[in-house]
């Protein structure tokens, strides 16, 4: 099982990678991971990639190869949407981070055709607003925890229970109560989308 | 022990714990970091020591002293340390080491976040080096405790080349036990640790046997085989190892084709290359930067005289720069097999925004490049000699303050030869903190000894923050925590003869402002130190968000346009809008000429 994370710096994509990482070696599969820190780091894309399985090789996903995109951002998603299989899900957060190359003229951020472009791409589809979820739990910076929480309702392979409980072994215990909230409240929303 | 998600670099850090090490140095640098970061945490724990150098030379230097007393050490940088840390590791294989000198050096193919693309494998055998190539965390970390072992069989230092794939790999990883051995290390007078002509030839005479030896040893390792078999023949190194077993399967040849795995390219394990090379006429070598493995079978080929068509880089078959990756190598095995690949059709994607990585929200570098604009004047075409750091995303539009950027420490050199060849153009330099205490200090002498009317800034965000916010001598703090002296930036200058040099705080704009200018004016070198902590420190706390006075606010967008911080944004016809990033730092206030914005720090 290949997943593609995709989002802006800051957003918690690494921890999101790590946390699946760990989940998946606790219920006795291999796993490899890769990310680029360091000059990509400050607002820049970032993208984490997680393969899951049995007997895994390289730590790169192939083109078209992803069965799940988690989309940390709306640009970001459509940025790496060729990673995703054609029967692949994806999950796309609409929160929007517009960088300042917009405001500054440089390049343009059309919403509209990018959330089109998306539906047109993919059949397996769910967009939802994290960031909104998220404060809706407590704190605007618990997005991991809502794409996390969706995520399951997504996907059966990984259970539910070992994810909340590696992603709040990672939190300082002040946070852990509103991060499993955001962590149900994504669930349920994916839940409702695709009933 | 149970399997962990380890990263590349955690996996090597915590190989080098099993291995015994006692005394571990290094310098920041992508991809290398979280290796030395590994084993600060656990130093203290273990009872070795481990410090961050102040450059990689001085880094090498250390641990070679170590090594030379017997002790078991380890020293990591990025490739272009190596560059810096050539000199002493050239001299040191000629004299050997006793205790085991594991360098592991991370190379950037892409580059994701270095200046070049260069190959440590090259480097190596330029050196005269043994150089160990993993292709994932595990085996990275089963190298570095092998070449521990061969590092004191031979009594030469070894290096580890992980790669950006390898290093910031997460695998499962099966930790080795961990025996704290109790170890004694003692410098030997009387051995051959004065470098010397007549030394130097002998050495490398019993360098040159001790690297033959080892060639034929490592036909032999347990990190060089073949694999599989059938009429199609690949050669392979480091990550793309993985890549060439992953496109076999997509291409339904892995049942066909037989692959060479070669982790040791220097010295080159001739008799197990030639064993492969005698069963195939058509082969494909596949590896990342340099043609390493494809000069080494070509070489190989030509003494025993085998005649070979060899596709790798030579003949374009796999390209020459950049990272390779699963979908690249499936391509170049199609195409080199005669394979058709399904191509898939793409719709085109509407425009995406441009995302850059640029300064933080409230980061200091922008308030500085933005005094330092100012102070140069509008019309001004002085040359911004810029250096390595967060800061060298100065260049980019607003900002646009850093016109050249080489290599650490430049900067302040830089701009002595701009100014020597074109006299009377203005030359401003700017560097960092953890910059300017690695290879700045020689520079400012230069200037100071040479008579020129230097101008140079110090960023001082008290840390190494681009490779995430190490410590260094300049904050008063070690690598395993110990609060120590700071050295103060002031006194290393006076020190070093210059005569003007002011600490300003950035955000305060018309005090920097006013520095810069009377930097420029000042007959003789000047320094002006730029001191506030960079944002993503706990003792930069920031202040509450800027709030904008939308009474007085006249839409004209200058708090945006000139300074470009994330946290500041306008849509076309509506008025400017501050987001919750907005640290308060309090720049834009002093941008704006209508006194709109209010709040921040002063």
């Amino acid at each position: 099982m290949d997943i593609i994370m995709c989002g802006v710096g800051g957003q918690g994509t690494v921890l999101t990678s790590r946390v699946l990482g760990e989940a998946s070696i606790k219920q006795g599969y291999e796993v490899r991971t890769s990310e680029i820190i360091g000059m990509a780091q400050r607002e820049g894309p970032v993208v984490s990639q997680v393969r899951i399985g049995t007997r895994l090789d390289g730590p790169l996903i192939p083109e078209a190869c992803a069965d799940y995109l988690l989309g940390f951002e709306l640009a970001e998603a459509v940025r790496n949407i060729d990673k995703l299989d054609a029967r692949g899900q994806a999950l796309v957060n609409t929160h929007m981070v517009v960088p300042p190359t917009v405001y500054l003229g440089i390049s343009k951020y059309p919403s509209e055709q990018l959330i089109d472009y998306l539906k047109e791409q993919t059949s397996g589809l769910v967009f939802i607003n994290a960031n909104e979820l998220a404060a809706q739990a407590g704190s605007n910076k618990a997005v991991s925890a809502v794409m996390l929480g969706a995520f399951t309702a997504l996907c059966p392979d990984i259970a539910e229970t070992i994810l909340l409980e590696e992603l709040l072994a990672r939190l300082p215990e002040r946070v852990q109560e509103l991060n499993t909230c955001a962590f149900k409240l994504g669930k349920e929303f994916v839940e409702g989308e695709t009933r | 022990m149970a399997k962990q998600l380890l990263l590349g670099n955690e996996a090597i850090a915590w190989g080098a714990i099993a291995a015994g090490v006692k005394v571990a140095t290094a310098y920041p640098g992508t991809p290398s970091t979280e290796i030395f970061s590994t084993l600060a945490t656990q130093a203290k724990y273990y009872g070795f020591h481990a410090e961050w150098c102040v450059n990689e030379k001085v880094a090498l230097e250390v641990a070679y002293g170590s090594a030379i007393s017997g002790a078991r050490t380890l020293v990591t940088m990025k490739q272009v340390g190596l560059n810096v840390a050539a000199d002493p590791l050239l001299s040191g294989t000629y004299l050997g080491v006793k205790g085991g000198l594991v360098l592991v050096v991370a190379d950037d193919p892409g580059p994701h976040s270095s200046q070049t693309e260069q190959d440590t494998r090259q480097f190596a055998s330029f050196a005269k080096v043994p150089v160990l190539d993993p292709s994932d965390p595990q085996e990275a970390m089963e190298m570095v405790m092998e070449a521990f072992n061969i590092s004191e069989k031979y009594h030469l230092p070894v290096i580890l080349r992980p790669t950006t794939r390898v290093c910031h790999v997460g695998q499962d990883v099966n930790l080795p036990e961990i025996i704290i051995r109790d170890s004694e290390a003692r410098f030997e007078k009387g051995g051959d640790w004065v470098i010397f002509p007549s030394v130097s030839l002998r050495k490398h005479g019993e360098l040159l046997e001790n690297l033959k030896t080892m060639g034929q040893e490592f036909s032999n390792s347990r990190f060089n085989y073949q694999e599989g078999q059938g009429e199609y023949a690949i050669a392979c190194s480091g990550v793309s190892y993985h890549y060439v077993k992953e496109a076999l399967q997509r291409l339904n040849m892995i049942d066909n084709t037989e692959i060479l795995k070669i982790s040791t390219p220097y010295p080159f394990p001739e008799e197990l290359a030639a064993q492969f090379l005698k069963k195939h006429e058509h082969l494909l070598v596949i590896e990342e930067q340099d043609p390493v493995l494809e000069d080494a079978m070509l070489r190989l080929a030509g003494k025993i005289g085998l005649h070979l068509q060899l596709s790798g880089k030579h003949d374009a078959m796999v390209p020459g720069t950049g990272e390779l990756n699963v979908d690249l190598v499936t391509r170049v095995i199609a195409n080199w097999s005669g394979k058709e690949l399904e191509s898939k059709s793409i719709t085109a994607k509407p425009e995406l925004p441009i995302r850059r990585p640029i300064l933080c929200a409230g980061c200091p570098h922008r308030a500085s490049f933005y005094a330092i604009r100012k102070a140069a004047g509008k019309k001004s075409d002085a040359v911004f000699t810029g250096d390595i750091g967060c800061y060298t995303l100065g260049m980019m539009p607003p900002l646009s303050a850093v016109d050249t950027c080489l290599c650490m420490g430049a900067a302040i050199t830089q701009a002595q030869g701009i100014g020597r060849a074109e006299p009377g153009r203005q030359a401003i330099a700017v560097l960092g903190d953890s910059t300017f205490f690695h290879s700045g200090i020689t520079g400012v002498i230069n200037a100071v000894y040479n008579q020129y009317p230097l101008t140079l800034v110090i960023l001082d965000n008290s840390t190494t923050a681009m490779t995430g916010f190490q410590p260094h001598p300049g904050t008063g703090q070690t690598a395993t925590g110990e609060i120590v002296a700071a050295i103060d930036l002031q006194k290393v200058l006076e020190g070093c003869g210059v005569t003007f040099i002011k600490r300003v705080d950035p955000v305060n704009l018309k005090e920097a402002v006013a520095a810069v200018k009377e930097a420029l004016a000042y007959d003789g070198p000047a320094v002006i130190i730029m001191k506030r902590a960079c944002i993503n420190l706990p003792e930069a706390k920031g202040s509450a968000p800027v709030v904008i006075d939308m009474e007085k606010c006249k839409d004209c967008g200058l708090c945006v346009t000139e300074i470009g911080c994330p946290a500041l944004v306008m849509e076309t016809g509506q008025k400017p809008q501050v987001l919750e990033s907005c640290a308060g730092c309090g720049l834009c206030i002093e941008v704006c000429p209508f006194e709109a914005i209010l709040g921040g720090d002063n």
